[in-house]
């Protein structure tokens, strides 16, 4: 196997993920993004694994140990979205710009219903 | 280890096969970032990773293909699919799932590939590995896991609970912060 192969595939990857971060709006197939560029670099790992014959396996355990941090990682990142839609009725990233630093909702383009009352939720519950 | 390395055409069976499954793993994530709809960007994230799984298995890593059958298409798919069940999302088509900068976002996406995929052809164009089964069969992994990786390990378990007590107590909405 030539080691090419896995290694162009796992960059075609990364440059995908690295898309759907960038473009997508949506936090969840934001989050499916960086499941892809994590995916590249496991891909990645155990091409290496196998070309250099490490005795320790250090590539395919680096691999494992990636795919549980994935796991993790997939787990508070989906309670976090959830929190902020319970709050905000809505999981737009390019929507959430509260910390921006001029003019918060001016720029978001029309107010809706559902962020108004999201912020009204959150500033009763701000002490 | 660019000793005596085959040329590349012909190409060799699992080289043909690995190919094919990068061609759908490529294919199958182009649909997850591109789809209009939130449930097909899932279930096309699960072809993405199966193909990924077979990949593992031609280069000789059979453990970590079904780790990665197990989690990613068992365990992260699903939640994925809970997250969208649980956010509402509309079912059918949606039109504003991209941003604004999606322009933007090509143009990064692509420069990202060129230097990627030149650097490495660059400098991996000779390499060759000679693919050798069992090599990441159960029995070898598991040793190296725990003799020389076991303090790594213990601490990823310790992770592993933080994170689980961190997504229980954000997800739960009858505790609050201290006033």
């Amino acid at each position: 196997m030539h080691v090419v192969y896995p290694v162009v595939v796992s960059a075609l990857l990364f440059s995908i993920g690295v898309y759907g971060v960038l473009a997508r709006r949506n936090a969840i197939l934001v989050l499916m993004s960086v499941e892809l560029m994590l995916n590249a670099v496991n891909l990645n790992l155990v091409a290496f694994d196998v070309w250099l014959r490490d005795r320790l396996h250090g590539g395919q355990v680096l691999t494992l140990f990636v795919i549980v941090i994935a796991a993790a990682e997939i787990g508070l990142g989906l309670a976090i979205v959830l929190a902020v839609y319970r709050n905000r009725q809505s999981i737009d990233v390019d929507r959430l710009r509260d910390l921006s630093e001029t003019g918060a909702s001016g720029e978001a383009g029309p107010p809706e219903e559902p962020v108004g009352v999201g912020e009204d939720a959150d500033r009763e519950a701000r002490p | 280890m660019t000793f005596e390395a085959p040329g590349f055409w012909p190409p060799s069976g699992p080289e043909v096969v690995f190919l094919l499954l990068g061609l759908v793993a490529v294919g199958s994530a182009l649909l997850v970032v591109t789809t209009r709809q939130l449930v097909h960007a899932a279930l096309w994230l699960v072809l993405c990773f199966g193909a990924l799984a077979g990949g593992y298995l031609v280069l000789t890593a059979e453990f970590v293909a079904w780790v990665q059958v197990l989690i990613y298409v068992g365990a992260i798919v699903v939640l994925l699919l809970f997250g969208i069940m649980l956010t509402r999302a509309p079912i059918g088509r949606s039109a504003d799932l991209d941003s604004g900068n999606r322009w933007a976002a090509v143009l990064v996406a692509l420069a990202t590939a060129g230097v990627l995929v030149s650097v490495v052809v660059a400098g991996f164009g000779t390499a060759y590995a000679p693919l050798e089964p069992g090599q990441g069969a159960a029995k070898p992994l598991g040793s190296s896991i725990f003799r020389t990786w076991v303090l790594p390990f213990e601490a990823l378990s310790v992770l592993l609970l933080a994170a689980l007590i961190g997504a229980i107590v954000l997800s739960r909405t009858d505790i609050r912060g201290r006033e």
